[in-house]
C-alpha cells in the first residue's frame, strides 16, 4: 500500500493556558479533498497551521510522502491561509510574480490568472480589489506552484453568497485536476459539495471521520420532519415521538415516515408548513458535540 | 536562492517606488535642513580673531599681545601642533602663536583675518618668526553636509527596514512568506539589499544636488566615500533589523527606534563636534555606527583622507554588520507570537 500524502499523528499544541490541539490523527491520501470541520476555537486553524509546516507542535508528527516535513514540501504546497495581507503597493500580476519568484517549478504568471479569472484585473492594485476578488487572488498565489497539496483555511468566510458560489467553481475546477485539497471551514454546504471525507473537531480533538454522506447515514439512520412551534399544540408535545426544539421549529426525528405523518393527522396538527429533509451535517455536528457549528 | 532573493527585492524596490509620499520626504528633507541649517548658521562671521596659543605660558592672557588685544582676540590654548596647524588651515583659527623662546607664528596666507590679525601680533612682537600655511576655510556648511547626509542615512535604514518589516508581521504577510521555500536569510538579504541600493541612490543624489547648491568639493577620493558609504548604510540597515527582527508592537518597535536615533543624532556629530566633550560622552559616541561614519565621511571629504587613515572606522562599521545581521537573524521571528 502506498503511503498517503499526508500524515498526521497524535498531534498535541499546547499553549500556557490552554491546549488547542489534543492528539490529533489522520492521514489524506492523494486526490482527496479533505475537510476539517468545526466552530471557532476547535482547532481546525492550528491543526492546519502545523501541517503547513508555520507553527511548531508541542509533539506528534507530520509527514508528507512519507518523510518529515521539509523542502519537498514548501515547494510542493499551496496555501490560502484564512487572513493574509499582500505587500502594499502591488499589482494583481505584480503579486503572483512575486511568490512564482519564490518556486522553482510552478505554472506561468499567465496561466495562474486565467485559472482564477483574475486576466481583467490583472493591473489593478491588490489593494483595491473585493472580496471574492482578494480572495481569487490569494488563491492564484496559492496555486502558482502548480502545488500537489493545497490547504484552504476557511477560503470563503466573508464572501456573499455568489462570491462563494463562484469560489466554490473555482475549487471543483482544482479538484478535477486531482489535486490534493486540505479544507477547513464552519460552512456545512462548502463541506459538503467540495470534500470526499470530512473530520469533525470540538475541544480540539477529531470527534468524528469519514465520507461525508458515510458519516450521516451512521448517525442519522432517520429522517427529519420540521414544523413552525407555532404551528405545534401544545397537547401534542405529549406525543410519543422524538422531538426537538430548535430556532423556533419542531424537529421530529423518525425512522418510519408514514406512521408519524398519521400520528401527526390524527392529533390534528396542522401539516400546511411541514417539511421533510434529510439530515446535513449541521445536524450531525449537533448530535455529536452537543453545540452549534456557527458562532 | 537568487531568484527567490531578487524576487523580493524586486517587490519591495516596487513598493517603496510606489509610496510616493515618503520617498519624496527622502529626498527632500536634507535638502531642507541643510539649506535651513545654511542660513540660521551662515551669514556674516563675528568681528572677532581667534588666536591660537601652542605651550604658552600658564596664563596666557600675561603676554602683552594678548593683553593688549584681549577685546578683539579670543585666545584658543592648543597642546597639539598638528591639530592647531589644521584648524589654522581650515581658517577655523586665524593665527597660530608660539611664544616659546622666541616668538613663532603661522599665519594662513589665504585669510583676509589672518592678515589683520598679523599686524595685530607684529606691532607687540616686531621680531616674531613667520610661518605661512595656506588653505580654504571651512564653513560651518561644508561641516555640516556629510552630517546631513548620514542623518538622514541613519533615518532612512533604522525607521525604513524596522517599521516595513513590523508592517509585514503585523500583516501576516511574512506568515504568507514564510509558507514559501523563502529562507530568512533570503527575506533578510532582500531587505538589506532594497534599502541600500535605495539609500546609496538617494544619497548620491543628495550629494550632487546639494554639492552644487552649497558649491562643495570633496577633497577626498569619490570611490572611497562610495566604500564609506556602503558600509555605513549597510551598519545601519542591520542595525535596524535586529530591532525589527522580532517585535510585533509599533510602540516597542517605536520606541527602540527613538532610543537609537535621537543619541545618535546628538552625539555622533551630526550637528557639531563632540571635541572638547566629556570622555564618557565620547566613549558613548564611538560605539554608534553614525559617528564612525561621519568621522571617515569629514575626513575623506573635507581633509582628503585615505583608505589607511579610515581603515579603522570601515572596520567597525563592516565589524557591527556582521554582529547586527547575526543577531538579527538569531532573533527573526516570521509571525506574532
Amino acid at each position: 500500500m502506498t503511503a498517503p500524502l499526508l500524515e498526521v499523528r497524535d498531534l498535541v499544541k499546547q499553549y500556557p493556558a490552554t491546549t488547542a490541539v489534543d492528539g490529533v490523527s489522520f492521514a489524506v491520501p492523494e486526490g482527496m479533498c479533505f475537510g476539517l470541520l468545526g466552530p471557532n476555537g476547535a482547532g481546525k486553524t492550528t491543526t492546519v497551521e502545523i501541517m503547513e509546516g508555520i507553527l511548531p507542535p508541542t509533539s506528534g508528527e507530520m509527514h508528507y510522502r512519507g518523510e518529515p516535513l521539509g523542502r519537498r514540501f514548501r515547494e510542493d504546497a499551496g496555501i490560502l491561509f484564512q487572513k493574509t495581507a499582500l505587500q502594499d503597493h502591488l499589482t494583481v500580476r505584480q503579486s503572483v510574480a512575486l511568490f512564482r519568484g519564490l518556486y522553482t517549478h510552478g505554472l506561468s504568471v499567465d496561466e495562474v490568472l486565467r485559472l482564477c479569472t483574475l486576466e481583467q484585473l490583472a493591473g489593478r492594485d491588490a489593494r483595491k480589489l473585493s472580496g471574492g476578488q482578494q480572495q481569487r487572488l490569494l488563491l492564484a498565489i496559492a496555486l502558482v506552484n502548480d502545488p500537489a497539496v493545497l490547504f484552504l483555511d476557511e477560503p470563503t468566510t466573508g464572501l456573499d453568497p455568489q462570491a462563494r458560489r463562484n469560489f466554490w467553481q473555482l475549487v471543483e475546477s482544482i479538484k478535477a485536476r486531482r489535486k490534493t485539497i486540505i479544507l477547513t471551514t464552519h460552512y456545512m454546504e462548502e463541506a459538503e459539495l467540495l470534500c470526499d471525507e470530512i473530520a469533525i473537531m470540538d475541544g480540539g480533538r477529531i470527534v468524528a471521520q469519514g465520507a461525508p454522506r458515510r458519516l450521516l447515514r451512521e448517525h442519522f439512520p432517520e429522517v427529519l420532519l420540521e414544523l413552525p412551534s407555532a404551528d405545534f399544540p401544545h397537547t401534542a408535545r405529549s406525543l410519543p415521538l422524538k422531538l426537538t426544539e430548535v430556532h423556533g421549529n419542531v424537529e421530529i426525528t423518525t425512522h418510519d415516515l408514514e406512521a408519524t405523518l398519521r400520528t401527526l393527522l390524527a392529533a390534528h396538527v396542522p401539516l400546511i408548513n411541514l417539511r421533510v429533509r434529510p439530515p446535513n451535517l449541521e445536524d450531525l455536528f449537533l448530535e455529536l458535540t452537543g453545540k452549534e457549528l456557527r458562532p | 536562492m537568487m531568484r527567490r532573493l531578487l524576487a523580493v527585492f524586486h517587490a519591495r524596490n516596487l513598493e517603496f517606488v510606489r509610496d510616493r509620499v515618503p520617498f519624496a520626504f527622502t529626498l527632500l528633507l536634507p535638502v531642507m535642513l541643510v539649506i535651513g541649517m545654511s542660513f540660521v548658521l551662515g551669514g556674516p562671521p563675528r568681528p572677532l580673531f581667534k588666536v591660537g596659543v601652542l605651550d604658552g605660558p600658564a596664563d596666557e592672557h600675561a603676554h602683552p599681545f594678548v593683553a593688549a588685544e584681549e577685546l578683539y582676540v579670543q585666545i584658543v590654548p592648543l597642546t597639539d601642533r598638528d591639530e592647531a596647524l589644521h584648524k589654522l588651515t581650515h581658517q577655523q583659527l586665524d593665527l597660530l602663536v608660539d611664544f616659546g623662546s622666541g616668538t613663532r607664528y603661522w599665519v594662513n596666507t589665504d585669510s583676509p583675518k589672518g592678515h589683520l590679525v598679523e599686524k595685530l601680533l607684529l606691532a607687540d612682537e616686531p621680531g616674531a618668526r613667520r610661518e605661512p600655511v595656506t588653505g580654504k576655510a571651512l564653513r560651518y556648511v561644508d561641516w555640516l553636509f556629510p552630517g546631513i547626509l548620514g542623518m538622514n542615512m541613519m533615518f532612512n535604514c533604522l525607521f525604513g527596514v524596522g517599521y516595513v518589516v513590523l508592517r509585514y508581521r503585523k500583516s501576516g504577510f511574512l506568515k504568507r512568506l514564510h509558507a514559501t521555500p523563502l529562507t530568512a536569510f533570503e527575506f533578510l538579504a532582500a531587505q538589506v539589499l532594497s534599502r541600500l541600493t535605495l539609500i546609496v541612490a538617494v544619497t548620491l543624489i543628495l550629494y550632487l544636488g546639494i554639492g552644487v547648491l552649497i558649491h562643495f568639493h570633496s577633497a577626498g577620493n569619490p570611490a572611497l566615500l562610495a566604500l564609506l558609504a556602503l558600509l555605513g548604510a549597510l551598519s545601519l540597515i542591520a542595525l535596524g533589523l535586529t530591532v525589527a527582527a522580532r517585535f510585533s508592537s509599533e510602540e516597542m518597535v517605536g520606541i527602540l527606534l527613538n532610543l537609537l536615533t535621537w543619541p545618535m543624532m546628538l552625539l555622533s556629530g551630526v550637528w557639531f563636534s563632540l571635541e572638547g566633550s566629556p570622555r564618557w560622552v565620547q566613549w558613548v559616541a564611538h560605539a554608534f555606527p553614525l559617528t564612525h561614519l561621519l568621522d571617515a565621511a569629514r575626513a575623506v571629504m573635507l581633509d582628503g583622507a585615505g583608505l589607511t587613515q579610515i581603515a579603522p572606522n570601515l572596520l567597525y562599521l563592516a565589524a557591527t554588520t556582521l554582529v547586527f545581521l547575526a543577531f538579527g537573524a538569531w532573533s527573526f521571528r516570521w509571525r506574532i507570537d
